[in-house]
């Protein structure tokens, strides 16, 4: 499908059809005083040429580092032919075609990507992609509010991520839906499964792993979620469902719905985007899913064809009924995702998964033999987990970057009680020669700087 | 074009049958289905929930459309045909044997005020010149 601009003769001969001068004289009826057409904090256009030097002066600034930083956003190994596929005049348009059954190719790669996603997570239904994981939890906690149509209130555990939890208040607080914290357990790092409320619930939501990295008690969460009448939201991270069982099998029933992150499907980090965010259900909640849905069908002749299917749930058509104001998805990056599922297929993205799990405990395992480092949390881990260390945080992750080394998240914001801690993750692309780098320089750095000097004489 | 003259209508397309145990059907018009086209999906209130006259209680869904039902009449919803669930086509097939839910009025009189076949026929009519 070609996405061309109009040329300046057609610009003139549509506003001549009109009767209008220029393009300005669209915009008359807005009144002078409304308009804000003087951005003066906007600098001159510049070349391409200026721009590319720009930009790569300004990444140059940034450096090139070791990472160890998860915390939501994480560094896997894209094949090259992901990007390269999905970046084919065909694909590159960020955004979903209006005249959707026009491109074929696009509608098929998301009903390929809605096929995927469905299988990963173990549940029937899957959207084509929302914006990222924050706003794809804040879709489904306004979704299962609606399917239990009694209760308005939302159990979400403080192991979640603490920016996925603003930006659900954020999205959900003028709809009178109350969100309702549930504790960690100390020792464990897990959700307490025997904290709910006595209240009311629509849902609860389970992360898998949670913030901390730790992996969740789903089947028991779930279970009682049920139990209590409660609609169960999966935020699993899309790597780890290629080893843990899926959401549609948590505990007797399955989750309800779950939604999530999918960046580590071949998204590159990129300062924070454009990440992609997932969205699947049980068949039964379909007509609450927001967001473009394609499914697949046979035309006139009887040839398979893909159309956007059950539009009567979206905006142009129910208005403010709609399930969501979103229609949209976030095509380039569910294209991106498909191809590197496409590619790994269900052994290599397991692969994937076990390597990182596998570099993560080497990681702890050589960190925590540093003194004054430990791991306070007993739960089981998939790639991330919590460090305390006996030093202050920030200057020991501000020594490290000196050493080219990103060490972690710092925890000591958002979990205050944790005391001085950080978030560090470990994923394929670390060798065991990085992880010996970092375990090193930590060791140094913790030893030089924040313990005692050694005596000189030792005592006899 | 059907408007039976046994049954009473509402002004939003609904129609209203005055069952024998005292509860009133409900379920949308000849010309509604006909608007709406091929019916894919009805959501049904669900049976104890109490309304208030005109209050919007149930989604049909059409390939093309999806349109509000509104309650005819004041009451407690007694029962939602489940067979729709599985066969909505039924609405478009037999619009008048296709009931969606019944209510249990509040005061029966109301079903007395509610329009009749020819008042009905004229909103139609409008609508469709």
């Amino acid at each position: 499908m070609p996405f061309i601009p109009h040329t300046d003769d057609d610009v003139r001969a549509m506003l001549a059809a009109i009767g209008v001068s220029d393009i300005a004289g669209l915009f008359e009826e807005i009144p002078p005083a409304l308009r804000n057409d003087a951005l003066t904090q906007v600098p001159p256009p510049a070349t391409e040429m200026a721009v590319l030097r720009l930009m790569r002066e300004r990444a140059e600034r940034d450096g090139s580092y070791l990472n160890f930083i998860g915390a939501g956003a994480y560094e896997h190994h894209i094949p090259a032919a992901v990007w390269q596929i999905a970046t084919r005049g065909e694909f590159y348009s960020a955004y979903t075609p209006y005249q959707a059954e026009a491109s074929q190719g696009t509608l098929q790669t998301l009903y390929e990507y809605q096929t995927m996603m469905a299988s990963l997570t173990g549940l029937a239904i899957s959207n084509a992609s929302l914006y990222d994981g924050a706003s794809a939890l804040a879709e489904a906690v306004l979704m299962a509010v609606r399917l239990h149509k009694g209760a308005r209130r939302v159990l979400l555990p403080r192991a979640l991520h603490p920016v996925w939890r603003r930006v659900v208040r954020t999205l959900v607080r003028n709809q009178g839906i109350e969100l309702i914290g549930l504790p960690y357990d100390p020792h464990t790092g897990q959700t307490r499964a025997d904290a709910f409320p006595a209240d009311d619930c629509a849902a609860l939501v389970v992360p898998q792993p949670n913030f901390f990295g730790v992996l969740e008690a789903v089947d028991e969460l779930t279970d009682r979620a049920h139990q209590r009448g409660m609609l169960v939201i999966a935020a699993p991270n899309a790597t780890a469902l290629a080893l843990l069982r899926p959401p549609g099998q948590w505990g007797r029933d399955g989750a309800d719905i779950a939604a999530g992150e999918g960046q580590p499907l071949g998204m590159p980090l990129a300062g924070g985007g454009p990440y992609l965010g997932f969205m699947t259900c049980r068949a039964e909640h379909l007509r609450q899913m927001p967001g473009r849905i394609v499914g697949r069908t046979v035309d006139a002749v009887g040839k398979p064809g893909y159309t956007l299917t059950l539009q009567a749930r979206e905006q142009h058509i129910r208005r403010s009924k709609a399930t969501s104001n979103i229609c949209t998805n976030q095509g380039l990056a569910a294209t991106a995702a498909t191809i590197y599922m496409a590619l790994l297929g269900a052994a290599g993205l397991g692969q994937v998964a076990r390597t990182s799990h596998a570099r993560a405990l080497q990681l702890r395992d050589a960190l925590t033999a540093i003194a004054g480092v430990s791991a306070p949390f007993s739960g089981s881990i998939f790639h991330e987990f919590v460090l305390k260390v006996q030093t202050p945080v920030a200057p020991l992750l501000q020594a490290l970057q000196a050493q080219g080394i990103l060490g972690g998240y710092s925890l000591v914001n958002d979990y205050a009680e944790l005391g001085q801690a950080l978030l560090v993750c470990a994923t394929e692309t670390k060798t065991p020669a990085d992880i010996e780098r970092y375990t090193d320089n930590m060791a140094r750095i913790i030893g030089r700087r924040f313990q005692p000097a050694p005596c000189a004489l030792k005592p006899s | 074009m059907s408007t039976p003259e046994h049954l009473k209508y509402t002004a939003s397309h609904e129609w209203v049958r005055r069952e024998s145990d005292g509860t009133a059907s409900i379920g949308i018009t000849d010309h509604a289905q006909q608007q709406l086209g091929d019916v894919v999906f009805i959501d049904n209130p669900a049976p104890g929930r109490k309304l208030k006259q005109g209050e919007e209680c149930g989604v049909i869904e059409s390939v093309k459309a999806a349109a509000d039902i509104y309650a005819p009449i004041a009451g407690e919803i007694v029962a939602a045909n489940t067979e729709l669930s599985d066969a909505p086509e039924k609405v478009n097939q037999d619009p008048y044997a296709a009931w969606m839910f019944r209510i249990k009025p509040d005061n029966p009189a109301d079903i007395d005020a509610l329009l009749d076949a020819v008042a009905y026929q004229k909103i139609a009519d409008a609508e469709k010149s």
